[in-house]
């Protein structure tokens, strides 16, 4: 059987589709946090009730993607788990770390600029990328 | 962990992805296996063990 002969696994299948899963709700989430923040500043300014809504369901997609999420890691298999565990690890010790100094550096007034949430979230996105970059080499 | 893994694909013909396949796991797994890179869990090398009709000790040794 030569690999285009191959049919395509249960399991290979189910990991594609929890994939894309993902995909469909971070997008949803990104659009609604850019709903909830674009149209609190420039559509329904000053409406409390629907600046609350656009938050309400950009925090209950933000749920949905979660869920997504944890069920996409589960259909992972153990070596796919591992990096990802791994690089999770790592994002989230450089956050706590780096996330605090970085305040305590606009706190301390050492910086003249803000220290962003964004900034946070910026720099545990590249570490995460990073770290699976990292883990799927090592086991190469 | 050493592993005869590659040794009884090839004695069947089997390419990586139809290994993967037959284990539920990636082709990349395997592929980390085979060269030593990763240590399968046990229900993995019992999945295996039962796949070639062999015992685990038969497929994996310890180095």
């Amino acid at each position: 059987m030569t690999k285009q002969d191959l049919p395509q696994s249960d399991w290979d299948a189910n990991n594609k589709r929890n994939t894309v899963r993902l995909a469909w709700w971070t997008a949803a989430w990104v659009i609604t946090m850019a709903i909830a923040v674009f149209g609190a500043q420039f559509v329904w300014k000053s409406i409390p009730w629907l600046i609350l809504t656009g938050i309400l369901v950009n925090l209950a997609v933000g749920v949905g993607m979660i869920m997504a999420n944890r069920r996409h890691l589960n259909g992972l298999d153990e070596m796919q788990r591992k990096i990802q565990l791994e690089a999770m690890a790592l994002s989230l010790g450089v956050g706590l770390i780096g996330g605090l100094a970085y305040s305590n550096l606009d706190v301390t007034n050492l910086i003249a600029f803000d220290a962003e949430i964004s900034h946070l979230v910026i720099l545990m996105a590249l570490t995460y990328m990073a770290g699976i970059a990292s883990g799927v080499r090592r086991y190469r | 962990m050493k592993n005869r893994l590659k040794v009884l694909r090839a004695e069947r013909d089997w390419t990586q992805a139809r290994l993967a396949a037959e284990l539920d796991v990636s082709r990349q797994t395997i592929n980390a296996i085979e060269k030593g890179k990763f240590d399968p869990s046990l229900p993995l090398a019992f999945k295996a063990a039962r796949l070639f009709g062999l015992t685990i000790e038969d497929i994996f040794q310890d180095d």
